[in-house]
């Protein structure tokens, strides 16, 4: 199979999105020996082509103008609508994350294709590209195909293996300019809340608390854990419903739905709705008094015990592992 | 201010999932309204009790979803549409449902459009998008605040934990996330009242759309459920060499430290 296909490299705070190198390795398999073209959009990216080209690319398209600082879904379409005319693609791939969620099914929507969310897994069987991707928020999963327009697809974080990265790679870096016009909504502010710089979504590690958190002080060891492995801090339902966090730190059937390579449930007896954000996570660590909730039917490893006993200790042993 | 709501009826959020032929099981079990979708009736009630106008809640799927618009009239919407889709197509995918959709508005003149930002069963969150594309306004997705001041709105979208304060006008289509409100719950008499409001059921042919124009450009060629958890190792002993074991099987057995 021999295909062109565009990947968006995802910017954010001036540097790439590790889930863009996962699309590109996406993108690799589902090209075959056709070309893999890198896309960057943004103010100023035209720095960022290379390490996309590093990833896998053999070439980076860039748009670049004033009114494309920050996302929004008109000035986005228009940028990458003008690279698909120029460039004729067979596919599209890019992260399935608030920029991909918000802008694929635009696209796909404009050009009347089809579109697949949130794949975890690609490959070629039968000269199509299958898809795999959880349903009812991972208690089950599908396997999909495109039948009509553009093989397109969104990544969720920390599925899809990256290639490794090749620094001797290079290609060539073109820009594309495109006049952004009317764009009909308006950003008058952002502000920072997610928590020092790990997202929730693309994580590696996630210490998530439940009731058992017993209220907003009690996430504090949690952060200081998450701090130590370089993670981030989850929570379930009870502990949002019950005011002990903010409900973007929501992991669950609603709320966000996570695969870190470990997942730390401190104080969570695991109902139904958490069990389908985080059961598919690689290793998960349950701590909890109660031996009999139902988190321990999920874990890998199990402490029965006070979370508030048990996460100091876990912040000392790790730190001391660290170093 | 004539406000349209999109709603899926989904399964319940504690239902575990279990396959018959290669297909979800729905034998026996219990269908809410796609919690996403709750939030945005909830919040278009809020609209017309400030701005005035009507509330009209739309859902494409099989007669039984009736069950779950009643419960939006019961909350406070004004009037129901049901487009039943089964007879004539049995693999839609989200074109065909935003396809629908688009096709049933597009002559409505409907001002604020508020669906959920996803469905917790198929989760694609393509809907939203695809109909105010097809309809030619703007959206913005996962919102967790609206205010309207004639016809310039104001909106607080979530993106990724962080919030982005974002200016547009109507017409415009918005999704909802957590945070944006409490759904009620109905009340005895907006239960009473929700049997007499009322509740249009349509065809396909009723919106002059065909099998042919609704063409899923997706397919689903397998469901399969994934490998079931065993449970693991409980540790046992003095909690801090319970802890230290716990750190060395993550060091050397799970390999993820």
């Amino acid at each position: 199979m021999s295909r062109k296909i565009l990947v968006l490299g995802e910017v954010r705070d001036g540097s790439l999105r590790n889930v863009s190198f996962e699309a590109m390795g996406a993108a690799k398999l589902a090209a075959g020996s056709g070309e893999v073209v890198g896309v960057l959009i943004g103010d100023a990216v035209q720095s960022l082509g290379n390490e996309l080209i590093h990833y896998g690319a053999d070439r980076v398209v860039t748009v670049e103008d004033k009114q494309l600082k920050h996302y929004t879904s008109d000035s986005f379409s228009q940028a990458l609508l003008a690279v698909i005319d120029q460039e004729n693609p067979a596919g599209i791939i890019l992260g399935h994350t608030a920029l991909g969620k918000d802008l694929a099914p635009r696209i796909a929507s404009k050009l009347s294709s089809g579109l697949i969310s949130d794949a975890t897994a690609v490959e070629e069987a039968g000269g199509h590209l299958v898809f795999t991707r959880p349903i009812y928020s991972g208690k089950a999963f599908e396997k999909k195909v495109i039948t009509d327009g553009l093989i397109f697809a969104t990544v969720r974080p920390n599925n899809i293996a990256a290639l490794e990265k090749d620094e001797s790679r290079t290609g060539e870096i073109s820009s594309l300019s495109v006049e952004i016009k009317d764009v009909r909504t308006i950003i008058k502010d952002v502000v920072r809340k997610a928590t020092e710089g790990v997202d929730l979504s693309e994580a590696k590690v996630i210490v998530a608390g439940g009731r058992g958190v017993k209220g907003k002080e009690g996430f504090e060891p949690l952060k200081e854990l998450a701090k130590v492995l370089g993670g981030a801090v989850g929570a379930s339902r009870g502990a949002c419903d019950a005011d002990y966090c903010d409900y973007s730190l929501q992991i669950g059937q609603t709320g966000k739905v996570v695969t870190p390579d470990l997942y730390i449930a401190c104080g969570i007896s695991g109902a139904i709705q958490h069990l389908a954000g985080m059961s598919n996570s690689k290793v998960i660590v349950a701590i909890n008094k109660d031996p009999e909730a139902s988190i321990f039917q999920v874990a890998d490893y199990g402490i029965v015990g006070d979370l508030f006993e048990v996460v100091p200790l876990l912040i000392e042993e790790f730190a001391a592992v660290k170093q | 201010m004539n406000t349209y709501v999109l709603l899926k009826r989904t399964f319940d959020t504690e239902e575990t999932i279990q396959l018959s032929n290669g297909k979800i099981n729905e034998e026996g079990a219990e269908f809410i309204i796609n919690p996403y979708d709750e939030y945005a009736v909830e919040e278009a009630i809020q609209v017309r009790d400030v701005q005035g106008g009507e509330v009209t809640v739309v859902s494409v799927g099989n007669e039984e979803a009736e069950k779950q618009l009643r419960t939006a009239l019961a909350m406070g919407a004004d009037q129901a549409v049901l487009i039943n889709s089964e007879e004539d197509i049995e693999n839609g995918d989200q074109y065909t449902t935003a396809k629908i959709i688009a096709e049933y508005l597009k002559d409505k003149a409907a001002d604020l459009i508020i669906a959920g930002n996803v469905a917790i069963d198929s989760g694609s969150g393509q809907v939203g998008p695809r109909v105010a594309e097809m309809l030619g306004i703007p959206a913005i997705t996962t919102i967790t605040n609206l205010e309207i001041d004639g016809s310039r709105v104001t909106v607080v979208r979530d993106i990724e934990g962080d919030s982005e304060t974002i200016e547009a006008s109507l017409p415009l289509l918005v999704t909802a996330q957590q945070g944006l409100n409490e759904p009620r719950y109905p009340s005895l008499p907006g239960i009473m009242k929700a049997k007499k409001k009322p509740l249009e059921e349509l065809e396909l042919d009723d919106i002059d759309l065909d099998e042919d124009d609704i063409e899923p450009k997706t397919k689903t060629i397998e469901v399969f459920l994934p490998p079931k958890k065993e449970a693991g190792k409980v540790l046992t002993g003095e909690m801090n060499e319970q802890v230290s074991e716990l750190v060395q099987l993550l060091r050397s057995e799970a390999k993820v430290i």
